[in-house]
């Protein structure tokens, strides 16, 4: 009876009503998310990932009774736009999005907003699971994630190339070399598609003697001397691109599809395995593997937020925990499936878990661990800024 | 509800929104955004916005996109039916125009891409043996920079829907016996045709073509897809600024909408000008006694570029259907290694998740939609409310401005009302979108109803209620459906408002369609494509058939 009165009166007192789940009272936090829904706002633009996010969805309604509604974005800036929005009417709780895939600039924008509710990541019981020491967790393109964001999957930078045209390429030099052998046969998606940022700064770590420089804010460097010999480089690759540069691939998927149609024989990847699985799928022809050039990839994390005001936290943290857990860990390594790195210390796990991944057959394109080579921290976020924008000027609106 | 006060009511429903979207949008652009600490007003997002170097590339590609494609998709419709209407040829496009107004403009343009494409259908049917290729050539045929196949995209689209007006003015414009008469005069059928009947109905048809020359400067989807993006056409860049995941670009963005809302008006008042030139030599030539000659050439090519539309809008349908059964598909071979039904296993689940509410929502869009329409036009009947020419360019300002102009700033007042995004809201906002469609197709033939069967009906003791619903509405069955018709289509077909205003909660064919065809995957695409299709081509159906069926023997009814 006491209890109650207790909730009749927290319910009048809004302050109280609307108190924040607390991420390290578990037991609190799963009472409360049983029987909520939660709206995850993430890319639709895969059918692998968005099958992966129907399975958490019945995964986390069987053990937690959560409701998992998968919002298929074309854009995740679509979602920092609403909590945005919502926040400058003044909508402070309530909102329409709980949970968020996010990385990168995305994140850094709404961390500096103040649009994002935790810290709670670190609190998640499968933290503990975590590689912290071995994997990009705790820093998200140079910004720390103190806890704002929970991670969910790795990813490394590869590049697909067909077999029955090409070999691997040592490196940058050497795929300048070929491009000019074989113009029309190589392109990137368009920045400011991430990916297509991503063959920059991938390109830039190739082309510079003491690629240091690139983890502290560009205000520190001598941005023009720094970035000379990429602009050098790319000068001369564009005449030689798909289209003569003259028009790119919107997004990863479609230059997928250009590859797929026999249009270049070359392509950047951000999922070691996602070759692999567009083989298994018919998308690509099984002659498709993959390579790294010398000197290593860029890696990074992918990431779930929770916004400030969100109607579900306590659900969203419940989905981003069971997104850390050994069971869904392993489902995202199977390219059968995903093909997306793990976050977790696979060697340190318990043994049932360790099994778990023990089967997984990587795919006939996937490189083994090893030979994916050491992965690249990625510069800070105000390099792609400047590097994004200037190749704009200088590629992108070229008649 | 007095049925006077429904065309205020219609007009606060209507320019509510939109002008406090406007508003929400000018704020920015003289750089007011309260949430990110801009308060003072000024003038520096036009001032980077001018800075950017592919503004003119971005705005002569909007205007030659939108002029190009309304002068087109005009050009054909009026030689097509001046020279064939009544022809077998003729009556074949008629039966094929529900399909392909029931395509949506991403599909369509999906398919067309994949049939010009260097390492389309069209190649693929020419490889090896009569090209030589055994790769696809290195060659900039979509996307190109002078935007020549979002044009096509936009002509193959807009030739349908501006036939579909054309024939639903054609039965109100008594064209049979102005065309006989030209034709006593001596004139060949062609001439005979537009220098009689073209201007009566052009006069219909005016704000349909508007229409399409707006839609035309700021679509989005379709300029993804088929236009360049080095750089993009401007809507498409307005979109990306307004994504940007650096909030101040937002200013920019907003800066860039307000460009575009002078454009497109720029354009309109372009497209007056020229109305006024043809017009003047229009009248010269009706009156010359040149009796028209080489009107056989032109209506050949008239029929090869509209039999062109159609073939590629069915191919590029047949095309995706292909694609939504097929396993690995590679470059030259014109078919699938495999066919499969997995594509459809793997998204029906998905698909039928989405159907439920997207008939819901339009059904009930369309409803309140038409309800207004016909209100509105009873009152003008009635009451003599008849809107000036002013009113009416209101009634379609949700159309002429572009929905990223705005929608932004709707979905903010929205929410500092109080107004949760959910299904409800998402019908409001359809609503908006829906009723302009609707009120186009059906005020022409509703006006232009000969009131004499009204004084008939009264003479004989009708009220006015009985009238509208007993002799009018009857008789107005096929226009009312089309309407309707169109009206689900149109709510269908809407992305933005459903993904801005449902906050994302509501989920729909379409943007679920969107969201996936951001990533490319062709098998997707074709499913969600055809579900689509097939959604707005059912009403369109029962559009053609529904009225065939009630006046198979009422021959008088069988017109247009």
């Amino acid at each position: 009876m006491l209890k109650h009165l207790m909730a009749a009166a927290l319910a009048v007192l809004p302050g109280w009503a609307m108190a924040d789940p607390v991420p390290s009272d578990w037991t609190a936090v799963l009472d409360e998310a049983r029987g909520q829904t939660v709206y995850w706002n993430a890319w639709g633009g895969s059918s692998t990932t968005n099958d992966f996010i129907a399975w958490v969805g019945r995964r986390v309604a069987e053990d937690h009774g959560v409701t998992l509604e998968h919002v298929k974005l074309s854009n995740t800036a679509d979602a920092v736009a609403r909590v945005l929005a919502e926040k400058q009417a003044g909508q402070d709780s309530g909102g329409a999005i709980d949970l968020i895939w996010i990385n990168g600039p995305n994140f850094a924008a709404m961390k500096d907003a103040g649009l994002l509710f935790g810290p709670f990541a670190e609190q998640l019981p499968n933290w503990a699971l975590v590689d912290v020491a071995g994997k990009p967790v705790q820093a998200d393109f140079t910004v720390p994630t103190d806890g704002m964001e929970s991670p969910w999957a790795t990813a490394q930078v590869v590049f697909m190339y067909d077999t029955a045209d090409m070999e691997p390429l040592a490196d940058m030099d050497a795929l300048l070399a070929w491009a000019r052998a074989n113009p029309g046969r190589f392109t990137y998606p368009q920045p400011p598609d991430f990916l297509g940022t991503t063959f920059l700064k991938q390109a830039l770590y190739g082309v510079l003697d003491d690629p240091s420089v690139l983890l502290a804010p560009v205000d520190a460097a001598d941005y023009d001397a720094v970035t000379a010999p990429l602009w050098a480089f790319l000068d001369a690759l564009t005449p030689n691109l798909w289209r003569q540069g003259k028009a790119y691939p919107q997004t990863g998927p479609r230059q997928i599809q250009l590859l797929a149609d026999d249009e270049v024989s070359l392509a950047i990847s951000f999922s070691p395995g996602e070759a692999s699985t567009a083989i298994a799928n018919g998308q690509l022809p099984d002659t498709v593997r993959t390579f790294v050039p010398d000197g290593g990839t860029i890696g990074n994390a992918s990431f779930v937020a929770i916004p400030y005001n969100a109607s579900a936290k306590a659900g969203a943290m419940v989905v981003a925990n069971f997104l850390m857990s050994a069971e869904a860990q392993a489902r995202a390594l199977d390219p059968a499936y995903l093909g997306y790195g793990t976050v977790l210390d696979v060697a340190a796990l318990p043994g049932d878990q360790r099994a778990l991944f023990d089967g997984i057959d990587l795919g006939v394109a996937t490189l083994s661990p090893d030979d994916l080579g050491p992965a690249l921290p990625e510069p800070h976020p105000s390099w792609m800024t400047r590097i994004e924008a200037d190749w704009i000027d200088r590629y992108g609106v070229a008649d | 509800m007095s049925l006077r006060a429904v065309p205020i009511l219609t007009l606060v429903l209507l320019l509510g929104p939109v002008l406090a979207g406007l508003a929400g949008t000018l704020a920015p652009a003289f750089g007011i955004l309260p949430v990110i600490g801009r308060v003072e007003p000024g003038l520096d997002a036009f001032a980077s916005l001018f800075g950017w170097p592919g503004l003119p590339a971005a705005m002569r590609l909007s205007l030659v996109a939108g002029l190009g494609s309304a002068v087109l998709s005009l050009g054909i419709v009026t030689l097509l039916v001046a020279c064939w209407s009544g022809t077998p040829s003729f009556a074949a496009f008629r039966r094929l125009l529900s399909p392909l107004l029931s395509v949506p403009h991403a599909a369509a343009a999906f398919g067309l891409a994949f049939l010009i494409a260097p390492s389309g259908l069209i190649v693929r049917a020419l490889s090896p043996w009569a090209t030589g290729w055994t790769q696809p050539p290195d060659l900039l045929i979509v996307q190109d920079g002078a935007g020549l196949s979002l044009m096509a995209g936009l002509v193959v689209k807009e030739v349908p829907f501006l036939l579909l007006m054309t024939l639903a003015a054609l039965g109100q414009a008594d064209a049979t016996r102005a065309e006989a008469v030209a034709r006593s005069l001596g004139h060949d059928r062609p001439a005979a045709w537009l220098k009689a009947v073209f201007p009566r109905v052009y006069t219909q048809i005016r704000l349909p073509v508007l229409v399409v020359l707006a839609f035309s400067m700021t679509v989005v989807d379709v300029a993804l897809i088929l236009g360049p993006n080095t750089p993009p056409t401007l809507a498409v860049q307005i979109v990306r600024w307004m994504n940007d995941p650096d909030l101040a670009m937002r200013l920019q963005g907003a800066a860039a909408a307000t460009l575009q809302l002078v454009l497109v008006i720029g354009a309109l008042g372009l497209w007056w000008l020229g109305e006024r030139v043809v017009a003047r030599l229009g009248r010269a030539w009706v009156w010359s006694a040149l009796r028209g000659a080489g009107g056989r050439a032109t209506g050949a090519v008239a029929l090869v570029l509209a039999g062109l539309t159609a073939a590629a809008v069915l191919a590029g349908l047949g095309v995706l259907a292909v694609w939504s059964v097929a396993g690995f598909w590679r470059f030259p071979e014109l078919w699938p290694d495999a066919i499969t039904l997995r594509n459809w296993m793997r998204h029906w689940p998905g698909v039928a998740d989405a159907l439920g509410d997207t008939v819901a929502i339009a059904c009930v869009a369309t409803a309140i939609a038409l309800a207004l329409a016909i209100g509105c036009l009873e009152a003008e009947h009635r009451h003599g409310l008849r809107m000036r020419a002013r009113g009416h360019w209101l009634l379609y300002l949700p159309l002429l401005a572009p929905q990223v102009a705005f929608l932004p700033g709707v979905q903010t007042w929205m929410l500092i009302l109080g107004v949760k995004g959910g299904v409800g809201a998402v019908v409001a906002v359809h609503v908006l979108f829906v009723f302009p469609y609707v009120f186009l197709s059906l005020g022409d033939p509703f006006r232009a109803w000969d009131s004499r069967q009204a004084t008939v009906a009264q003479s004989l003791g009708a009220g006015p209620g009985r009238v509208l619903w007993t002799v009018r509405l009857p008789m107005l069955l096929a226009p009312v459906l089309t309407a309707a018709a169109v009206g689900l289509a149109v709510s269908v077909g809407q992305y933005l408002p459903t993904l801005l205003i449902g906050g994302g909660r509501v989920q729909t064919v379409t943007t679920e369609a969107v969201a996936l065809a951001s990533g490319g995957d062709r098998r997707a695409i074709g499913v969600w494509a055809l579900v689509q299709t097939g959604l707005a081509l059912l009403p369109f159906a029962l559009a053609i058939g529904l009225p065939r069926l009630a006046w198979r023997n009422r021959k008088g009814m069988q017109h247009g």
